[in-house]
């Protein structure tokens, strides 16, 4: 339909086809040499043919592929690109370090040494609040990093697969963002109102959200597949009618906390509540085991069942799918479900984990949003999806260490993780910057969404 | 929106058999006018619902009692349903099922009028009108961007980033030079810098359009919250008080009643607004640009064949849609607020609905917003009469009538059939 490439790939293959890929290189830099060649170049040596000359070493394949246009370097550079650039906002951003610019041409090492010095201690400290600060004693203080990280990461991994599933079955889920709210709103609800014993409790309440979850997604799926409308537009709009939803559930007698007056819901039950992973002191929980399960699955379900060939079978080509006995309308509305059981449970994961213990009209934050980045920049795989989820979440966690030792606002994260995925998005755009060589796999397939 | 998407579809939404489009809307209408009469006939108070030409209490003023109007209004708008359920002629669709709907929201007003405390039961209709054009404002401008976009072929979802966009560097560059003209200007550059983004990602790098265009929300929101952070709320009297737009009060149309306080009396961007949907509509379907705009959105290859620059065209009217919306998130931070963080919360969105709501035509668009704009102010006034029906409900409003007019069940909207495609010429 809107796809660029005419030849939509087998369903058996991964999203990036490597034709296509070659094809859409091909058209982005003229220069480049013609698809065949290109798909040579990351088995052999760059230029040659197939045949001539001796194969080269493992150690030299390396090396060569290290400069190619292959998935990790175009993310690694992405990454650097968008760092750069947030470099840039800080400076600009700081009126001390912009004074120096004044008399650049007079005493030009003022100014860098001033720049060097700004950006490379909100760096440093994006680092320390992420993975490990060197400074730090004891097991807690130690660990501290990873486990903000993981809390981060958990509930993007559940919205990240929630958009990825759908876009493999060739819708695009904006609605992750709604499906998570309603699901919080029915986790919560779950975790304070009903009186069950541990274990039970949690369980019951888990499968609350994700059901809440699964009705938000069922509806866009039902519309498309009953009268066409387009699941983009409805995703978005039932979004918003979750959030005012939301924000009218939490002031209603029987959920509002009756000891405040302003805008917050009782507190979830202890019994309901995801058990901490590395004692008390640490926030990260049990849904990040959750939600390494639940790649596993969404692995397990998209390579190597039924409905995931189905489903994949419907996004490559839903008249080939239909003509093959594939119903079309029943696949739309499982994958809706299905991703918003699992934008569910990412929302689940906000109130019954360690981030909030009660609703409020922000609780979820962005992870819906955040979740169709998460997918794109795990290429729409679901262990990618876990990486890229882990990204974010230590983009997060070190964010919140930056804003509160360097003064770097938090949206300097939000800002990174957009550029991020634009630079993966276009990879054609990197490999321009970096002159990087063609290579397989480089291009992100986004044009899985059909226009309206 | 593309029906041809799912052919194997249980019901297809043509009109065909007994259930045309016409009845399914008359029997919606005939349940709705039914449960007007009965639910709010009986819930409204004898007591007069006055509906005041003016901003107050007093003055001339339209009286009817609760109950009676409650009744009347729920069975003019049961009698509508019913005449389209018995089945009219094609062309009193329209005007059946709009005076329908207005008679259903006529009994709803009686009720709530009514039933408001003694001292509140007033409804001061110029208030209601200004409010409405005032909140439909972004909508309008937003919503013309996306016309201006998606006419010509490229999905624009990054309307709530080139509002946002629009408003911030509006506060910042006004603030600065204390100028309202070049706050306005640095307006429209701000919110063209996101569109030109979305369109060079768009056109050149083929990257999925509505991708694209929630990426660009998200920068736009990381954007301006992030030099918010370091400049506006450090020094907000240097870089966050930016001059605003006076009121124009236009001679004799300001006198008119009720439409004259509401409409004439104005700062520049609702006179701009409103020109740009007159301006907009006439170059769309009158000049030679609307007509390749429009060929472009719907077959670009033909009207490439014809000679038609479709690249250069869809960049110049991204751009464009780009300077549109950014005077419309001036609208906010020139006329009536300093900047905040994401302070066009979801309008951008709306704006969107309002567009496909408008079926892509600027007066559509216009209609929709300022209905739009309406639920949004008849929120504010019940929630000022202490009414019982939640605002937060009323505020679903144009997202769920969004929701039914995808879904076809108000009436079939139709993309440009090109929307969202990339073109590659070849």
């Amino acid at each position: 339909m809107t796809n660029p490439n005419p030849a939509s790939g087998s369903p058996d293959k991964e999203p990036a086809t490597e034709a296509q890929e070659a094809r859409s290189e091909a058209r982005a830099t003229p220069t480049a040499p013609a698809g065949d060649t290109e798909r040579a170049v990351t088995t052999t040596a760059p230029k040659q043919p197939p045949a001539e000359g001796p194969r080269p070493s493992l150690g030299r394949l390396f090396l060569e592929n290290l400069w190619a246009a292959n998935t990790v370097t175009v993310t690694v550079l992405a990454v650097v690109l968008a760092m750069l650039v947030g470099a840039v906002l800080i400076i600009v951003s700081d009126p001390e370090v912009l004074a120096t610019y004044g008399y650049i041409t007079a005493r030009p090492a003022d100014a860098l040494n001033a720049s060097w010095t700004v950006v490379s201690e909100a760096y440093a400290n994006l680092f320390k609040g992420a993975v490990f600060d060197p400074d730090a004693v004891g097991f807690t203080a130690a660990m501290g990093p990873i486990s903000e990280t993981l809390t981060y990461t958990a509930p993007l991994v559940f919205t990240g697969l929630s958009v990825a599933l759908a876009f493999r079955g060739g819708l695009f889920n904006i609605g992750a963002q709604g499906q998570a709210t309603i699901g919080v709103i029915l986790a919560a609800v779950a975790g304070f109102a009903l009186p069950l014993p541990p274990g039970v409790h949690l369980l019951v309440a888990l499968i609350a959200g994700a059901l809440g979850g699964a009705l938000w997604g069922f509806i866009p799926g039902i519309l498309k597949a009953r009268t066409g409308a387009h699941e983009v537009i409805n995703t978005i709009m039932l979004n918003y009618v979750a959030v005012y939803f939301l924000s009218w559930i939490i002031v209603q007698s029987g959920v509002q906390n009756p000891t405040r007056s302003d805008a917050i819901s009782k507190p979830v039950e202890s019994s309901a509540q995801l058990p901490r992973l590395l004692g008390d002191d640490l926030r990260v929980h049990a849904g990040i085991l959750l939600a390494v399960l639940a790649t596993w699955f969404i692995a397990w379900l998209l390579n190597r069942s039924t409905l995931g060939f189905e489903l994949r079978a419907v996004g490559a080509n839903p008249d080939a799918a239909r003509t093959a006995g594939i119903s079309v309308t029943k696949t739309y509305v499982l994958v809706m479900v299905i991703a918003g059981l699992l934008a569910g449970l990412g929302g689940s994961n906000m109130v019954l984990g360690s981030t909030a213990n009660a609703l409020t009209p922000l609780v979820i934050a962005q992870i819906g949003f955040d979740g169709i980045l998460v997918a794109l920049l795990g290429r729409v795989k679901p262990w990618g999806v876990l990486l890229a989820a882990l990204l974010f979440g230590a983009l997060q966690a070190g964010g919140n260490r930056m804003q509160s030792y360097s003064g770097i606002s938090l949206e300097l994260v939000t800002v990174l993780q957009a550029l991020i995925v634009i630079f993966i998005a276009a990879p054609a755009l990197v490999k321009a910057i970096f002159q990087l060589r063609a290579a397989r796999a480089a291009r992100l397939q986004t044009s899985l969404a059909k226009g309206w | 929106m593309s029906t041809t998407a799912v052919p194997d579809v249980a019901v297809t939404a043509v009109d065909e058999g007994f259930w045309t489009r016409a009845r399914k809307a008359g029997a919606v209408l005939l349940g709705l006018g039914v449960l007007a009469a009965v639910l709010f006939g009986a819930l409204a108070t004898d007591q007069q619902a006055r509906f005041t030409l003016s901003e107050t209490e007093g003055g001339a003023a339209l009286e009817i009692n609760g109950t009676v109007g409650a009744i009347l209004f729920g069975v003019i708008a049961a009698a509508a349903g019913a005449a389209l359920l018995a089945g009219v002629p094609k062309r009193w669709f329209t005007l059946l099922l709009g005076a329908g709907l207005v008679a259903f929201v006529l009994s709803f007003l009686c009720w709530q009028v009514s039933a408001a405390p003694e001292g509140r039961n007033f409804m001061p209709l110029v208030n209601v009108l200004r409010g409405t054009f005032v909140l439909a404002l972004p909508l309008i401008f937003g919503a013309l961007a996306g016309v201006l976009c998606e006419r010509s072929g490229v999905v624009n979802v990054a309307i709530e980033g080139q509002l946002l966009m629009g408003a911030f560097s509006g506060a910042l560059f006004g603030s600065i030079s204390g100028s309202v003209w070049v706050g306005l200007v640095a307006a429209a550059i701000g919110g063209a810098f996101i569109s030109l983004l979305l369109a060079v990602f768009a056109i050149r790098y083929l990257v999925d359009q509505v991708v694209m265009g929630i990426v660009l929300n998200l920068l736009a929101v990381g954007i301006t919250g992030f030099l918010y952070e370091r400049l506006m709320a450090t020094d907000a009297a240097k870089y966050n008080s930016a001059p605003r737009f006076s009121n124009w009060e236009i001679p004799l149309l300001k006198d008119i009643p009720l439409i004259g306080p509401a409409l004439f009396r104005g700062n520049i961007f609702l006179y701009l607004g409103l020109l740009l949907v007159l301006v907009i509509h006439l170059a769309l379907f009158r000049t030679r640009w609307g007509l390749r705009t429009r060929s472009v959105g719907e077959h670009p290859t033909a009207a490439d064949t014809l000679g038609v620059k479709v690249l250069r065209l869809r960049y110049r009217n991204v751009i464009m849609a780009g300077l549109v919306a950014g005077v419309g998130g001036a609208s906010y931070t020139l006329a009536l607020y300093s900047f905040t963080k994401n302070m066009i919360g979801g309008k951008g969105f709306i704006a969107l609905a309002a567009l496909i709501f408008g079926r892509w035509s600027p007066t559509g668009a216009l209609l929709a917003a300022l209905f739009f704009g309406f639920a949004d102010q008849l929120a504010t006034y019940l929630g000022a009469i202490g009414s019982s029906i939640p605002s937060q409900f009323l505020a679903m409003l144009p997202y769920l009538a969004t929701i039914l007019a995808v879904a076809g069940l108000v009436g079939r909207v139709r993309a440009p059939a090109a929307d969202g495609k990339p073109y590659i010429k070849g």
